[in-house]
């Protein structure tokens, strides 16, 4: 009864939305496809910024939509993130940040001065939004929604207007929503890297229909996902600093599979991180391998085989203890060490990108 | 290149055809009698009158400033005589051609006696009047209402037109409920149009003189001329008295 | 310099102009509201009605005021029986046609400012919790702040530039209905030109000023972002 229960139709000419999915009343729910996907559509619906002609929304057994009711947007206990910060530009931050917390009725989980402190914003109280730079807007932004105290928070690619070194300034702040708040964030991204590091969930989009969705891990480890992530393709596995090999400046990451050498990156030992693994960065071997420059080498079985985006590659999916990884080789290659699902493999993993 | 010719040859004639064709400027109160006798002027003459309506003052204001009027119909006789002093007429050709009559008049066919007793009894709201300081007709209106000692009762139910004609426009709507207006606004042929009146006797006050005089741009053209001695025909006349004017 | 009747005539005028912009700026938001934000078929009639004075003559204006509120027009029989009388050639009916006269004067700076404003700051405040009537006064009009000056500015200048409608209606009565522009037509009328031409100096200079107030004022666009 704590989930999201989300039903729409949506008619637009040249557009149609059609869902019917249960979310998840915790974590990050990384609502994932290209542009056009319905995705933004979706979170709006969820918002009550669009009327869908059929719907029923159902938010921890409160029924926000159905065929008699309809709860307007100011009336959701929600928080909305636009792309742009959207401030009012009559307000200056203080101003934008006491707008909707003076009007909030819902319990306060995340009162103003722990919103100033998580987004680091404390200095720009007194500015004006024209003042300020694209990622301190979105940062005030970003305040001003948690402030509300909601109980749930939509975020449409809150990092899309953003340049990279703007992005790189406002996901650490966004990884500690994720680890600190206790609300659902339901997050519209079509950037496979932000997914990665933000999700728990994944819901891929394409054509105004859902295509796929279930836990990050699984769902980005099936071979059959029907949206191409290309050279993005690959998994993320839950792991822990299990040791910091200090002469080398080195760390080695645990996972239910295996251990992992990557560069120290400062972190302690039982820090809790993620890894991504792309397809692209991992090979197989059938024998074991001479020593190479490749320090990750673990044992696995050949799962299921897939064509990938060009018909001279395969992704093969190997089971590495309780753990998926994904391999992208040439078919070639492939037919020359008889891959096939059973077949023990040496699995090369040249490099991983650590996330906190 | 040869329609363009001729169509410029086309243009110029139009321009210079105005040999017959005289310009006249006409005070408001005149402008039934004014149509119909320049019909009748063209019908005989062959020349054309083409007129324009304004107040005097408002007329005067043109003249003075270039307006192509080559004869005034005005509603007084001092304007004409100050376009004369100033040049801005020829002189020797300045004429009484109507006597205006007023009238109290009232869009409600009941209103207004016969002798005109209903300014004494105050029974209305609004008495409709030309601006007595440029209107001829509001002015002859103050000064019966000052020798009947009747002015200081009724001047705060007075609203102004900028001229007679649309003082008779407040009276018409039935806005304000009497006027002051010219008997030849509400007259033809012997009697009332519409609505109820006192023809204000001619004794009450100065004559309401209306004088036509040819202005210094018409002193050349022979229309001007033959349009002046018109209103001095007959025929002319006999339209001038059917409005309800008289003649000197 | 100026004489008194001229000074009455020019307080009749701001008082005039003053009031019909109070009033104006009541009843123009609603409308300017409505035209910016509806999508429904009588956005199109609705904005021509609103725009019909820019395009018409006053003397038209005039002409079927006068005999709307006239005693056997049907507004001058609604004020008959509601005890007020009959409209034309007092203050208030003039009031009731700057108020027509000046309309689309205060609408159009309006609509645009609130079509400026955009879709994205009522979205923003309707997650923020604001009801759509608290939005209105808590975003729309502080956003519309310039708007609402250029719309009162104009309003306030074309109804003293008013004189068409006025000379219809108005009846020309001394500190009632005689405003400035009816009172140098009069001094032209009279052949006063000396009178004419300082009232119309003063008028000519207000006109200006308040242009030029308008056109140096520091552009501040109204921006949701």
């Amino acid at each position: 009864m704590d989930g999201i229960n989300a039903q729409f139709t949506l008619d637009w000419p040249g557009f149609t939305l059609d869902v019917d999915l249960a979310l998840p009343g915790r974590g990050v729910t990384a609502l994932f496809g290209h542009s056009g996907s319905g995705k933004t559509t979706l979170l709006r619906c969820l918002a009550g910024l669009e009327r869908p002609s059929h719907g029923r929304l159902e938010f921890k057994g409160k029924i926000w939509q159905d065929k008699d009711t309809w709860l307007p947007t100011h009336q959701r206990p929600i928080g909305y993130v636009f792309q742009e910060a959207s401030l009012f530009a009559h307000l200056n931050v203080l101003g934008n940040l006491n707008f909707g917390l003076k009007r909030s009725t819902t319990a306060q989980r995340v009162g103003l001065e722990q919103a100033i402190e998580l987004l680091g914003i404390g200095h720009l109280l007194e500015r004006k939004p024209d003042t300020l730079s694209g990622g301190e807007r979105q940062r005030v932004g970003i305040a001003r929604t948690l402030a509300v105290g909601p109980e749930i928070l939509l975020m449409d690619e809150p990092l899309a207007a953003l340049d990279l070194k703007r992005k790189q300034e406002i996901l650490p702040y966004l990884e500690r929503l994720h680890d600190e708040l206790a609300i659902p964030i339901i997050y519209v991204s079509h950037s496979p890297d932000e997914v990665a590091r933000l999700a728990d969930h994944i819901v891929a989009m394409d054509g105004g229909r859902v295509v796929a969705h279930g836990p990050l891990g699984e769902t980005l480890a099936r071979l059959d996902l029907p949206i191409r992530l290309g050279e993005d393709a690959g998994v993320v596995l839950d792991a822990t600093v299990g040791e910091v090999d200090n002469e080398w400046h080195l760390a080695r990451v645990d996972f239910a599979g295996g251990g992992l050498w990557t560069r120290d990156r400062g972190l302690p030992t039982g820090k809790r991180v993620r890894v991504r693994v792309l397809a692209r960065d991992v090979s197989l071997a059938v024998h074991h391998p001479e020593p190479s420059s490749i320090q990750n080498v673990l044992d696995g079985t050949v799962e299921s085989l897939a064509g990938d985006d060009h018909p001279g590659l395969l992704l093969v999916r190997v089971q590495v203890g309780a753990s998926q990884l994904v391999a992208r080789l040439t078919r070639r290659s492939a037919a020359q060490l008889g891959i096939a699902p059973g077949l023990p493999v040496s699995v090369q993993i040249k490099s991983v990108a650590l996330m906190e | 290149m040869k329609r363009l010719s001729s169509l410029i040859l086309a243009l110029l004639a139009i321009a210079t055809a105005h040999a017959d064709e005289v310009q006249v400027a006409v005070a408001a109160n005149f402008t039934a009698p004014a149509k119909e006798i320049a019909a009748e002027f063209t019908r005989q003459t062959g020349h054309k009158a083409v007129l324009s309506f304004g107040s005097t003052g408002k007329l005067y204001a043109q003249i003075s400033n270039g307006a192509p009027f080559e004869v005034f119909l005005a509603a007084n006789d001092n304007t004409p005589a100050k376009l004369e002093k100033e040049g801005k007429a020829v002189t020797g050709t300045r004429f009484t051609y109507a006597v205006g009559t007023l009238i109290l008049w009232s869009a409600n066919p009941g209103l207004v006696d016969a002798k005109g007793d209903i300014l004494k009894s105050g029974n209305f709201k609004h008495l409709a009047i030309a601006n007595p300081k440029t209107a001829p007709y509001g002015a002859a209106a103050i000064e019966m209402l000052t020798g009947l000692k009747l002015l200081a009762a009724v001047q705060p139910k007075f609203v102004q037109g900028e001229s007679i004609a649309q003082a008779f426009q407040f009276a018409s709507t039935g806005n304000a409920e009497l006027s002051f207006v010219a008997l030849s606004q509400v007259f033809k042929d012997g009697k009332l149009t519409s609505g109820s009146g006192w023809i204000v006797p001619g004794e009450l006050h100065e004559p309401i003189l209306q004088d036509a005089v040819v202005l210094a741009k018409g002193k050349d053209n022979p229309a001007a001329a033959a349009f002046s001695a018109y209103l001095k025909t007959p025929r002319a006349h006999a339209i001038i008295t059917s409005f309800g004017y008289a003649l000197r | 310099m100026l004489t008194d009747t001229d000074l009455q005539a020019i307080w009749l005028t701001i008082r005039l102009a003053g009031i019909a912009t109070l009033i104006l700026l009541v009843l123009g938001p609603p409308i300017a509201w409505l035209l910016a934000r509806s999508r429904s078929w009588w956005k199109g009639p609705l904005g021509a009605v609103v725009a019909l004075p820019l395009v018409l003559p006053p003397s038209v204006l005039g002409f079927y005021l006068l005999l709307a509120m006239g005693p056997n027009g049907p507004v001058g029989q609604l004020t008959t029986a509601l005890g007020i009388g009959t409209l034309p050639f007092t203050f208030w009916g003039l009031v009731v046609a700057s108020v027509f006269y000046s309309l689309p004067f205060m609408v159009q700076p309006l609509q645009n400012a609130f079509e400026s404003i955009g879709e994205r700051p009522l979205e923003v405040a309707a997650t923020l919790r604001a009801s759509p009537f608290d939005t209105f006064f808590s975003v729309v009009l502080p956003l519309a702040r310039p708007g609402f000056i250029t719309a009162g500015i104009l309003t306030f200048a074309h109804t003293v530039g008013e004189f068409g409608v006025v000379l219809m209606i108005g009846g020309n009565i001394p500190g009632v209905t005689r405003v400035a522009s009816v009172q140098i037509y009069d001094h032209v009328e009279e052949m006063a030109y000396a009178d004419a031409h300082r009232l119309a100096a003063v008028m000519l200079t207000f006109s200006f000023l308040v242009l030029l107030a308008m056109y140096t004022r520091r552009p501040k666009p109204a921006r949701g972002d």
